[in-house]
């Protein structure tokens, strides 16, 4: 498909809302545009972190999910109870991939689901006891453990159950860190705020519990913040990060553990690659610690080489040269992966649909395959996250925010991309259609995607997938032409 | 009357950022900013009008203020 100009995108959008009801064709219509580079403020022009329609298929998350799944769920030694019924745990227990080194179930817990499965007689007379009693459990079985987070589901929030008070006392008496987190499912419009009130409770009960101890620091701590580790993705970070001759302090949510989230105050320098869902304890340690933070994106080997460079600027000539010899150490190996997976995927478009950092992020290496974005978009994103995509994409792209089932499919069809990058819900759908997906969540289990290890793994996967054979064959055998049905019957 | 956040930003002006609403914008003019008194009225980027209470100017930022919304958008 030819590019489009600004005003068939225009077409493409008012055609594609032409299906919905006047109001919801209003509403839906704030939340999509073509992309004009020149207009500095997203707000002026989208609409985001907004309640999705009713009626429509959102492929969003609840606030449970974004602070059990997300931001808590993926520091190791914590265990994490799912606090109401039993459902809420088993779509938010790792299902990233988010890897750790360790041994599930002794001292390391991010693949386990721990509930405190409500029962109807728990609505009726609260649940605090149950949560006491399931703590104690917890601490016989699983005596290695560092911390525990009370996750609250939707039914905690509803009956008025006070976490607070037994996460108090049962801290007290075994002497672990407890954070209740007040994350119910129906706070906010999406997983975005369970972020949020995820952040707020490492902020309340975490962050500075060992503000007083000694810590041997050296010029060049740093930590990486918002890095999940999804098929390995912090480690190819770390490695080059302390290459550079810097030394990595704390991963925070992908492959951490609670002493590095306690010893973060003292680095020099917060890393971090998802600004969405990790800004806000950034923002809180910049104000209390002094702490400088940087939105850093470790995709594609340009990107790289900025971010590096970038995060030397923030220290010494020693840092700086280190950034270089790192690039230059890795530049051959990417011209490599360049000059043989480029001719492939040369021109070949994309349409990107997830979540906090990739509709951006991953831009820059796709770029460096010599492919091109045509449309991204958020399911939780705010005006801020506009912001930056709308500099990053071409002018005349779409950007759409909260995308709806339909919309998504009929810009498809009209676009005809040559690769979709998206989620497990849409995955699917877009299988059906014949059109080449990588599930951009969990990396279709595969990774890791950062780093310059990563981008090896990045660019063969998007090239296994784009130039698959299977994709033609696709097609349902009514869709299928007269012709080619006489000829299988001939034969 | 919200909590807000003002902080440096990258290009060397002052940014705003409102935690409960989740609203970062650049601060386009601030009424007082002299080391005895800071505050006053801010005008944001997007229009927004802020009332923060003069204070003597902070030692560094970013700082937390409480900030009254006096005009504009949100
Ligand atoms: S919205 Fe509530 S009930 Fe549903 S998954 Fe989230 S916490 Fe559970």
């Amino acid at each position: 498909m030819s590019e489009l100009t600004r005003e068939q995108a225009q077409a493409l959008i008012e055609e594609v809302l032409e299906v919905y009801p006047e109001k919801a064709k209003k509403d839906r219509a704030k939340h999509l545009m073509v992309n004009d580079k020149t207009i500095e403020q997203s707000k002026k022009c989208i609409t985001s972190n907004r309640k999705s329609v009713p009626g429509v298929m959102t492929q969003r998350g609840c606030a449970y999910a974004g602070s059990k799944g997300v931001v808590w769920g993926p520091i190791k030694d914590i265990i994490d109870i799912s606090h109401g019924p039993v459902g809420c745990g088993a779509y938010s227990r790792g299902g990233r991939r988010n890897y750790y080194a360790g041994t599930s179930g002794v001292d390391s817990f991010c693949d386990i689901n721990f509930t405190s499965d409500f029962q109807e007689k728990d609505i009726v007379f609260g649940g605090d006891k149950k949560l006491a009693k399931l703590i104690d459990e917890l601490e016989g079985l699983f005596p290695l453990s560092k911390g525990i987070s009370v996750q609250s589901e939707c039914p905690v929030g509803l009956i008025g159950d006070d976490i607070e008070a037994v996460a108090k006392k049962k801290q007290a008496e075994i002497g672990k860190v407890i954070v209740p987190v007040r994350c119910e499912g129906f706070r906010g419009v999406s997983q975005s705020l369970g972020h949020h009130i995820a952040n707020d409770a490492v902020r309340d009960w975490i962050i500075s519990n060992r503000d007083d101890k000694a810590f041997e620091s050296t010029p060049y701590d740093v930590a990486i913040l918002g890095d999940y580790n999804i098929g390995g993705d912090a480690w190819a970070s770390r490695i080059l990060l302390e290459e550079m001759g810097l030394r990595v302090v704390a991963q925070w949510s992908g492959d951490g553990t609670l002493a590095e989230m306690e010893n973060t105050p003292k680095v020099k320098l917060n890393l971090l690659h998802c600004y969405r869902s990790m800004n806000y304890i950034a923002r809180h340690m910049e104000e209390k610690y002094a702490i400088p933070w940087l939105e850093y994106n470790f995709f594609g080997p340009t990107k790289i080489a900025e971010s590096l460079r970038d995060i030397a600027s923030h220290f010494d000539d020693k840092i700086k040269e280190g950034a270089e010899r790192v690039i230059a150490k890795y530049t051959p190996a990417m011209n490599a992966i360049i000059a043989k997976y480029k001719p492939r995927l040369q021109g070949k478009k994309v349409m990107l649909y997830v979540g906090g950092l990739r509709p951006r992020h991953t831009i820059g290496a796709y770029e460096d395959l010599g492919m091109e974005v045509i449309g991204a978009g958020y399911e939780f994103a705010h005006n801020d996250d506009y912001d930056r995509t709308m500099k990053e994409m071409k002018d005349a792209t779409l950007i759409y925010d909260d995308v709806t089932g339909y919309e998504f499919e009929e810009f498809v069809r009209q676009l005809k991309p040559d690769l979709i990058g998206s989620g497990i819900k849409e995955k699917y759908a877009f299988h059906k259609m014949g059109v080449p997906f990588r599930q951009l969540h969990s990396w279709d289990y595969s990774g890791p995607y950062h780093g310059f290890d990563g981008f090896a793994v990045f660019a063969r996967d998007m090239d296994m997938t784009v130039n698959n054979p299977c994709w033609g064959m696709l097609k349902a055998p009514w869709l299928k032409e007269e012709e080619s049905t006489g000829e299988l019957k001939a034969a | 009357m919200a909590n807000i956040m003002v902080r440096k930003s990258a290009d060397g002006g002052l940014s705003f950022y409102l935690p409960k609403r989740d609203i970062e914008d650049s601060i386009t003019s601030i009424e007082f900013d002299t080391p005895e008194k800071w505050g006053g009225e801010i005008r944001l980027g997007n229009g927004g009008v802020y009332f923060i209470d003069p204070i003597p100017a902070p030692a560094r930022l970013p700082i937390s203020v409480r900030a009254r919304r006096v005009d504009g958008v949100e």
